[in-house]
């Protein structure tokens, strides 16, 4: 044994030397060879949720940099650092460390604008992946509880980005964090006892900063970090998608392996987030918290508005309808409040089951490892773009100010025009994509069918004019007929021969998602027009 | 005099007209003599001949509204007492004359010279005390660096951001009504607003926001002005609603460009 290995250093040098070593000790050889061999497909979508790991990883270091200088006290202080239109103010610790950060200490100000972009970057890499996931249906069977993983990581990516906002005690975060406890002292008999309990007493009391620094540094990174440890197991265990093409089956997957060419690929593409980050920060303001003051409960600002992970739920409390609170006995139900808290939480919801709700609608209980193209499945995108819809009008719902005074409109037309957006937007978004996938997928049948048009006309010897259409090649023609057709389940009788109600709701969903489709042409229909084309030429 | 005579002085039905008269006289006296004492000195040109150039070209331009006489009608207020403060806001940042009708008058490219605002602001003047024009003592150049910009900046955000934004960058009020940019306004013009609250700002009177804490809120704001973001292109002062759409479309939509570049080259 010992004989080996000196010959092994021999012959390798350092390099192998150190890699016989750890091997000999730890068994890396068995983890490499059995890691370095997964396989990744290529595509570019299926590089989001690297970008949102990678804007993880920005914010963890830079984060870290903060912690450094930031104190999280609310102990007030006079400022006497160098920003002139703030010396001699009272304020906070918190607040003036923050200041300290952004004009004291070197390299300060660029990581907590390369802090605070990653983070804005980080939720919305994170959301711009569901997205993909859900419309290319990679939430299916076995992936459902990785899609809840995936969901709870977005969360946690609110909540982290929402404790991180709060920290440096200025006006905006100030008034943002009111809007959170005027929320949940909205909620009947628990809402002041729960406000009393995290703000140690009155708004805003000595010790929310303090309680935030923790949340914000210790429990929801660590969260995330579990999530995404979670969440990247499940894509080792699951292997990943890869989209119809010669090939590429529901039980295999097409592509590199990681080892070289993915980590390589993965770690250039690290740096080059890194790199966009960075420039990002070091050219644009984020956050001049310098310009809003120190947090003082009296004032106020117009234009206040949250990170825009946080703007649906401030567009959600700007279009709720005033007017409708009521009393029980000596409880203020207050619904402007309520109705905005009820609807988001069921949004949420909805997003978090949907994997689970179309795996009961269909009856599906194959895998599937092979993605659909979103006009394959036009139930599903219409049901996605009527969501992101309903999310981008409560989004834009907390701009409703801005929106008034850079398009010159009325505030309340604009606050009524989005009300009837929320309602009838999803609606609309849903008929227009569904009607736009089935009219895809026709125009795919013909294309597949008939061939590409090449706008060449030719006169035939007889006299007709026709225009040439060039077949589709084998791989493109996979794309165009790589998709099933399923047709609606009928509502049947179960072993005692009774049609129970819940396969009677079944049996309407399953209408609702296939009554309408375009079947795929089969073989014989694309050999049969293919020969009836060469006829004609 | 007997009691019995007095009493029936008292219910003489000219009784209650002379006490509204003395009453008026004494709140109108009052004011004027405080306002005039207030806003001391009057620097723009007062002369007749000043005020007699400022009628005419009231009577071209604004008498269509505002009256020949400046007493108002259904298209504008009386210009009876607004001082000339007030016309050298309104026509000094272009709001007046008004273009068009609406929720607020617009500012536009200002359409009198300086000495024609001046006769103006003289006529109006004259017609009935008012505030008049800061002098230089509030809002020159030397006054406004004496400025204490804390202070400035802490009455601002207590009494101005509300409408015009914690930054300044102007904020929607109802039915299309607004608080304006304060960004390039002239400081001048923002004491006149302080002083008279156009359109729908309030009035901050010297009781309210003395002379000396009005310069403050200039200074500050002036230094704000004058000292871009120390962290880069300020994307307009907007704050998270401009960082959220800038990350998104240039941010992302860069990386995502990015990695169908990378993604394209092994097709």
């Amino acid at each position: 044994m010992s004989n080996a290995t000196a010959t092994a250093k021999k012959k390798g040098g350092f390099l192998a030397g150190t890699a016989n070593y750890l091997d000999e000790r730890v068994g890396v050889a068995g983890i490499l060879k059995e890691f370095g061999r997964k396989v990744f497909p290529d595509h570019w979508s299926f590089m989001l949720g690297e970008v949102a790991l990678y804007s993880f990883l920005v914010l963890l270091l830079s984060g870290t940099f903060l912690t450094f200088w930031f104190q999280p006290s609310m102990v007030p202080v006079i400022y006497e650092g160098s920003y002139a239109p703030l010396k001699g103010a009272e304020m906070s610790i918190a607040y003036a460390s923050t200041l300290d950060i952004s004009f004291e200490i070197r390299g300060g100000l660029l990581f907590r604008q390369v802090h605070h972009w990653s983070a804005l970057l980080f939720v919305a890499a994170a959301g711009l992946h569901m997205l993909r996931v859900f419309f290319t249906g990679a939430f299916r069977k076995p992936r459902e509880i990785n899609w809840v993983v995936g969901f709870v990581l977005f969360v946690l990516g609110m909540a982290g980005g929402f404790t991180g906002y709060s920290l440096p005690d200025d006006l905006l975060s100030g008034n943002g964090l009111r809007i959170i406890d005027g929320m949940i002292k909205g909620i009947p008999y628990i809402g002041a006892y729960t406000s009393s309990l995290l703000f140690g007493g009155e708004f805003p009391g000595e010790a929310i900063v303090a309680r935030l620094y923790s949340l914000h540094i210790m429990i929801v990174p660590a969260l995330i970090l579990v999530f995404v440890a979670v969440h990247l197991f499940m894509v080792v265990i699951h292997k990943h998608t890869h989209y119809a093409g010669p090939g590429k089956r529901d039980d295999n997957v097409v592509g590199y392996p990681l080892m070289p060419v993915y980590v390589a690929k993965a770690g250039g593409f690290f740096f080059i987030v890194f790199g966009v980050i960075m420039l990002i920060a070091a050219t644009f303001t984020i956050n001049p918290i310098w310009a809003y003051g120190a947090y003082d409960p009296s004032p106020v600002s117009a234009g206040t508005q949250p990170d825009w992970y946080i703007g649906w739920l401030d567009g959600a409390l700007r279009l709720a309808p005033t007017h409708l609170e009521f009393m029980i006995g000596d409880f203020t139900l207050s619904m402007n409040i309520l109705i905005p808290l009820v609807v988001g939480v069921l949004f949420l919801v909805v997003v978090a089951l949907y994997p689970f709700i179309e795996a009961w609608v269909t009856g599906d209980k194959r895998e599937h490892h092979v993605l659909d193209r979103p006009r394959n499945t036009p139930v599903r995108t219409g049901i996605g773009a009527a969501g992101v819809t309903f999310y981008a009008v409560l989004w834009a719902g907390a701009s409703t100010d801005l929106i008034a005074t850079h398009f010159q409109v009325s505030l309340n037309h604009v606050l009524t025009s989005m009300q009837i957006l929320l309602i009838v937007g999803p609606i609309a978004a849903y008929m227009i994509t569904k009607r736009a996938c089935l009219s895809l997928m026709r125009k795919d049948r013909e294309i597949a069918l008939h061939g590409r048009e090449t706008g060449r006309v030719v006169r035939l010897p007889h006299g007709e004019y026709i225009e040439v259409h060039e077949p589709m090649d084998e791989y493109e023609l996979y794309k165009l007929v790589g998709y099933k057709a399923y047709q609606p389940m009928l509502a049947r009788p179960n072993a005692k021969g009774v049609i129970t109600l819940r396969s009677r709701i079944r049996a309407v969903l399953s209408r609702f998602y296939f009554e309408d489709r375009v079947v795929p042409p089969t073989k014989g229909e694309i050999e049969a027009a293919h020969d009836h084309g060469k006829e004609l030429h | 005099m007997t009691k019995q005579k007095m009493n029936n002085a008292r219910r003489s039905p000219f009784a209650a007209i002379l006490v509204i008269l003395a009453g008026l006289l004494i709140s109108g006296g009052g004011y004027a003599v405080a306002s005039s004492a207030v806003t001391s000195s009057t620097t723009a040109q007062t002369s007749q001949e000043a005020i007699d150039a400022g009628k005419k070209l009231f009577l071209a331009n604004c008498a269509s509204c505002h009256g020949s006489n400046a007493e108002g009608g259904n298209m504008g207020p009386s210009l009876i007492g607004v001082g000339a403060a007030s016309v050298d806001f309104q026509v000094g940042t272009g709001r007046m004359p008004g273009q068009a009708s609406g929720p607020q008058m617009m500012k536009k490219p200002v359409q009198f010279t300086e000495e024609q605002t001046a006769q103006l602001a003289a006529y109006v003047a004259s017609l009935a005390p008012g505030p008049s024009i800061p002098s230089e003592e509030w809002v020159g150049e030397a006054a406004l660096a004496k400025g204490d910009t804390t202070h400035g900046g802490e009455l601002f955000r207590i009494n101005c951001a509300m409408c015009h934004n914690a930054v300044g960058a102007g904020g929607a009020l109802t039915e299309g009504k607004f608080a304006p940019r304060l960004e390039g306004v002239e400081a001048k013009h923002i004491y006149e607003a302080m002083v008279i609250g156009p359109q729908n700002m309030p009035v901050f009177n010297d009781a309210n926001l003395t002379p000396e804490d009005k310069r403050d809120i200039i200074s500050y704001l002036k230094y704000v002005e004058a000292n871009p973001s120390a962290g880069g292109e300020e994307l307009g002062g907007l704050g998270p609603v401009a960082e959220g759409l800038f990350v998104w479309i240039f941010v992302l939509g860069g990386i995502v460009v990015i990695t169908i570049w990378l993604g394209a080259k092994s097709n």
